[in-house]
């Protein structure tokens, strides 16, 4: 029993926006199933009275003053843009509203 | 005058100084070399000529105006391709950036600006640094100086492999499970990585947020210290930066003087899975480390055995977040945009054909982690699992001053040998990924060839959380005793690259 | 695409509404939450962008702290508790105006929770427990082009502009609302109308709700009459008016009846509010693709703000809104009916400020609501837009009060000032408004009215007093409106011996 199937796999790269094909599917498939299978190891650590450490270091509190600073330029904000019109990123049609 | 690419960051410095050499020719000799080399060894996916002498002959103007100048100001090095620097092409060796050019700089990047240092281009490295050997890039591997049919370690391969071919004196990696450490061993050179948090990593393109660390890269301990001064220190654009001063790690180069200091061995971090000649030359250096005063003892960490389960948890999931900002809609790649593909699919053709293998089987781990239903199991007990490696590094340092290791179970494996399973790649950072997850200090430093292969090994040190200072102690220490045995630097025994221009 | 739906009586006869409300406020802070970028309204398109509200490679958050402040001072407001610890969590999903497809939000950690508050609604007092209120940032502004009227369908492509992306949000969010249903839509308006005012005192916010600084999101569900179990839920998206909050709640209470009642089932779903049409429509399911797979920000430490700082917030507060209200109404002996315009006409703020300068609540009041608020609602301005301000309103009272102006050429005064002509003594000389206190001169406009109304004079002298009033009419009419109506009351009579 794969501790991920083909179908959940099609669903993470939905969710993941990657329209892979069948054969990658195939490929990619076994291979997170192993990966899978290895990280699940965690689960192996008694941690329940463990806290979660989600930061390397305990900082806390870590803020700016409101001021403002500098912008870029539209031309600079705009200058990796694949297609910009009217000083606005240019994207495809959406499709659904947020 | 002797090969300019053959001297340290600080013999060049004297050079300047004295007037033997400027910082002009310098960076001239430096190209020359890249572009004699670099068709055979592929560090630099981008060379900036015109932007590094503008730079060379700017920084011999300010010092023929008398001007106080940097340690390092004037010396060439090789940056990561991960860091943005302003107007020069950066890729994170991702097609889906394929010609970005940020408008910003990399906090690193202006501080080594700052400090005069001339930079030379971009390294190649695996694609968004999700990788051991740099076959993960998306424009071509890496080969290691010492072999050139091997890989020279990742994911900074192209650093440390244009500082074994002698193609600049310093560079700049980033590290998050061993990405400088690991190549740095692998190459015969010095690979720091910082405390987290002492380096910013603001304009640092994000593998794992909290695992991420840039560090320096070189050839010798000092020259290290002496990059690590430079970039280090607060930085408030990075709100997980440390605000305190740079631990004292250029000093502690000079001294390097391990009388006294508690030496621990990681009990686990050795046996069954490492390569005899690996584990024969980490040995002899504890060895060498007790003679030279050390007091070294035997260490238990026994939650590092699950370090890389956590490790490719957190590292995925984060992962998996950091990277859907590239989607097509602001820069980079873009496919499919026929006019009638709507964004959505877009995206995904996009995501599809601009990412690598390893790049989508760790985003879609990552996002499988971090899924309803398997938070709790995967994410949430990977983080419980970093909360006990933390405690196992706090307890060990309760007894001694630092940790060592190998810095990787073998030596640098040939191209392609690893290169479609995962878990054997995986296993390659072993001994680098406990640090990541505590956040504290390491390195790899050269200690010797491994006898089956005769290529470089690398020595691990690990110290506490802005500690750093001491890495650089037994670096040194280890660096002139290993030169007097040898009779020269490590480097000194690599085979001479052909020179194919 | 219209739906079916019952009558509101008829709906809420079978079933009783549950509601919640989520409303996300724009923050008035100077920068952005997580970068220095300004927050300016209508400026040109991406001009108030950097790498890190445009989400470039590399680019790292750092929390704004006015922002955190202004979280705290509406979480307290709302007798929320404050979290001694919290964290930011990012929220996946992808999107074209969300720079880098996770919005950096908060999750199960919340800077304020367990709130409550109070509105009322026909005198009846409602409280509505808060669930929470957190931090988060804006999105960019798509528009869409090629199509109907902007619309999203239909567009043969779409730009985008981020200079909103990462303003600072606060997303309240209440418990489950249930109060008798004929009061739901309402008590859902009030709800909204009294955050905007809360907010307002606070300062933390513009609220502009034209500006889409104040959204509203609805979640309405139905259950019989009498039942315990709750039904499945929709939530109607931007609604962003207090008007369309009721209409929305209203329209979602009869759709959601006419399909339960049809033996259909309510499809949990988002819902657009349509402004014109004035109903909601489908948007999408809420499915298992809407993952957004939360977890801790890991380029943001936590926020611990210290009880002090917590303390010092809570004392800084004004006094609420609604306190308030209840306070300046029995200062200033208002009835409810006149409280309440005084509220729905904007001018509780100008009054309290006008009656600081020594103006009474009542004159106050008339000039407010009675003068300002009308030719600000005729020439369609903020009544706080039309350039009058409570110094000249305290000023043109003054010249009342001493007899150089009457309330009719009091009305000219005010809208010389609205026209921009001056000060009141400017635009009085301007315009010839003074009365006419000089004596003589009235003795003389007497004598003129005498001489031209002598059947009036008859009528006065054959017993009828009252029909002096023409007389005054006539004089005041000579004096251009520039007398005192009394003054010439007292010569006329004096005049006429009666």
């Amino acid at each position: 029993m794969p501790s991920i199937t083909r179908e959940e796999v099609a669903h993470l790269a939905r969710l993941a926006r990657i329209e892979l094909s069948d054969a990658e599917l195939d490929h990619l498939a076994p291979q997170l199933d192993q990966i899978i299978a290895l990280v699940g190891q965690v689960s192996q650590v008694a941690a329940d009275d463990i806290p979660p450490t989600s930061h390397a270091l305990p900082l806390t509190n870590v803020m700016r003053e409101d001021v403002n600073v500098p912008c870029l330029t539209p031309e600079q904000a705009l200058s990796g843009a694949p297609a910009a019109e009217e000083q606005r990123f240019r994207v495809p049609r959406i499709l659904e509203e947020d | 005058m002797s090969d300019l690419t053959r001297k340290t960051a600080v013999e060049l410095q004297e050079l300047m100084t004295s007037g033997q050499a400027s910082s002009v020719e310098i960076t001239q000799a430096h190209l020359d070399r890249i572009a004699a080399v670099d068709d055979s060894v592929r560090a630099f996916l981008h060379v900036d000529s015109e932007g590094a002498l503008a730079q060379a002959a700017a920084i011999d103007a300010k010092r023929a105006a008398g001007e106080k100048l940097g340690p390092l100001a004037g010396v060439p090095l090789a940056l990561k391709d991960v860091l943005t620097q302003e107007g020069v092409p950066t890729t994170a060796g991702s097609k889906i950036l394929e010609g970005w050019k940020p408008p910003y700089d990399a906090t690193v990047v202006k501080r080594l600006k700052a400090a005069g240092i001339v930079i030379l281009g971009k390294t190649n490295m695996d694609e968004f640094a999700m990788g051991s050997s740099t076959e993960n890039s998306a424009y071509g591997t890496t080969h290691n100086p010492w072999d050139l049919n091997r890989i020279p370690g990742g994911s900074g391969g192209g650093s440390s492999a244009a500082l074994a071919a002698y193609e600049a004196p310093l560079a700049i990696g980033t590290d998050t499970g061993g990405s400088i450490r690991q190549p740095g061993a692998f190459t015969g050179t010095v690979g720091v990585k910082p405390t987290y948090g002492g380096t910013s990593r603001y304009g640092l393109i994000a593998l794992a947020s909290s695992l991420d660390t840039p560090g320096p890269c070189a050839r010798t301990t000092l020259d290290a210290a002496l990059l690590h001064e430079a970039i280090a220190g607060y930085d408030p654009m990075d709100s997980t930066s440390i605000n305190q001063p740079v631990p004292a790690v250029v000093e502690a180069a000079r001294r390097g003087d391990v009388t006294g200091l508690r030496v621990g061995v990681v009990k686990e971090l050795g046996g069954e899975g490492y390569q005899p000649g690996v584990e024969a030359r980490f040995h002899e250096a504890v060895e060498l480390l007790t003679k030279l005063g050390a007091e070294v003892v035997e260490v238990s960490c026994p939650h590092f055995q699950y370090a890389l389960p956590a490790y490719y948890l957190i590292l995925p999931s984060e992962a998996s977040s950091n990277l859907a900002k590239f989607d097509a809609m602001r820069y980079g790649l873009r496919v499919g945009d026929d006019g009638i593909n709507s964004a959505e699919k877009v995206m995904n053709l996009t995501r599809e054909a601009g990412f690598g293998d390893e790049v989508k089987r760790r985003i879609m781990l990552g996002t499988h982690a971090l899924s309803s239903g398997y938070y709790d199991a995967y994410y949430g007990q990977a983080q419980k699992v970093r909360t006990l490696i933390q405690r196992d590094f706090a307890n060990a340092y309760e007894q001694v001053d630092v940790l060592v290791s190998p810095a990787t179970p073998t030596t640098a494996f040939p191209i392609g040998d690893r290169a479609d399973d995962p878990i054997a790649m995986y296993k390659n950072d072993l001994c680098t990924i406990p640090v990541n997850l505590a956040g504290n200090a390491a390195a790899s430093f050269p200690c010797g060839l491994a006898d089956e292969d005769n290529l470089p090994v690398g020595f691990h040190v690990m110290a506490p959380v802005m500690r750093d200072e001491l890495l650089y102690t037994v670096g040194a220490a280890l660096e002139s005793a290993l030169a007097e045995q040898w009779g020269g630097v490590l480097m000194a025994q690599a085979p001479e690259l052909e020179v194919t221009r | 695409m219209t739906a079916a739906v019952l009558e509101i009586d008829d709906a809420l006869a079978q079933y009783d509404p549950v509601m919640g409300l989520e409303v996300h406020v724009e923050l008035n802070t100077r920068s952005k939450m997580f970068c220095g970028c300004p927050t300016e309204f209508g400026a040109p398109p991406n001009t108030q962008t950097c790498p890190v509200c445009l989400g470039l490679p590399g680019a790292l958050p750092v929390v704004n702290a006015r922002a955190v402040e202004s979280a705290i001072k509406i979480g307290l407001a709302l007798n929320c508790e404050i979290a001694e610890w919290c964290r930011f969590a990012r929220k996946n999903y992808f999107y074209p105006d969300m720079p880098k497809n996770f919005q950096t939000s908060q999750y199960d950690e919340p800077i304020a929770y367990n709130g409550w508050t109070e509105v009322v609604v026909d005198g009846e007092t409602y409280r509505i427990e808060i669930e929470r209120a957190h931090m988060e940032e804006d999105t960019g502004k798509s528009t869409h082009v090629g199509g109907a009227t902007g619309r999203i369908h239909g567009a043969s492509h779409s730009l985008v502009d981020y200079n909103r992306a990462g303003i600072p949000l606060i997303e309240i969010v209440t418990k489950t609302i249930e109060v008798p249903g004929d009061k739901a839509a309402a008590v859902a308006k009030a709800y909204v109308s009294m955050l905007r005012d809360l907010l307002l005192a606070l300062g933390v916010s513009d609220v502009r709700m034209d500006q889409g600084s104040l959204r509203c999101d609805a979640n309405v569900s139905l259950k019989p009459t009498g039942s315990a179990t709750f039904g499945t839920r929709t939530e109607t998206k931007n609604v962003n008016s207090f008007r369309s909050v009721e209409r929305a709640v209203t329209y979602e209470i009869t759709r959601q009846a006419a399909v339960l009642a049809s033996g259909g089932k309510v499809v949990q779903e988002t819902r657009h509010w349509h402004e014109d049409t004035g109903i909601t429509t489908s948007g999408r399911e809420k499915s298992d693709a809407e993952d957004y797979r939360y977890f801790p920000e890991p380029d943001l430490v936590p926020v611990a703000p210290s009880r002090e700082w917590v303390e010092e917030i809570r004392s800084s507060l004004p006094e609420a809104p609604t306190l308030r209200r209840v306070r300046l109404q029995e200062e200033w002996g208002f009835t409810d009916l006149e409280m309440r315009d005084v509220v729905n006409g904007n001018a509780l703020e100008p009054i309290v400020a006008t009656v600081e300068l020594g103006v009474t609540p009542t004159a106050a009041k008339k000039w407010w609501l009675g003068e300002l608020a009308r030719a600000a609602n005729e020439s369609g301005q903020e009544l706080n837009a039309l350039g009058v301000g409570p110094a000249e309103v305290a000023e043109v009272q003054k010249l009342v009060d001493a007899g150089s102006l009457n309330d009719k050429l009091a009305r000219q005064v005010f809208d010389g000032l609205i026209k921009g002509e001056g000060t009141p003594a400017e635009i009085m000389a301007k315009r010839g408004l003074a009365l006419v206190s000089d004596d003589s001169a009235l003795i003389e406009a007497i004598d003129r009215a005498i001489a031209a109304n002598p059947d009036v004079v008859e009528k006065v002298n054959s017993g009828k007093p009252a029909a002096a009033g023409a007389l005054i009419g006539a004089v005041m009419k000579d004096m251009r409106g520039q007398a005192d109506a009394a003054k010439v009351r007292e010569l006329l009579n004096a005049k006429l011996g009666i």
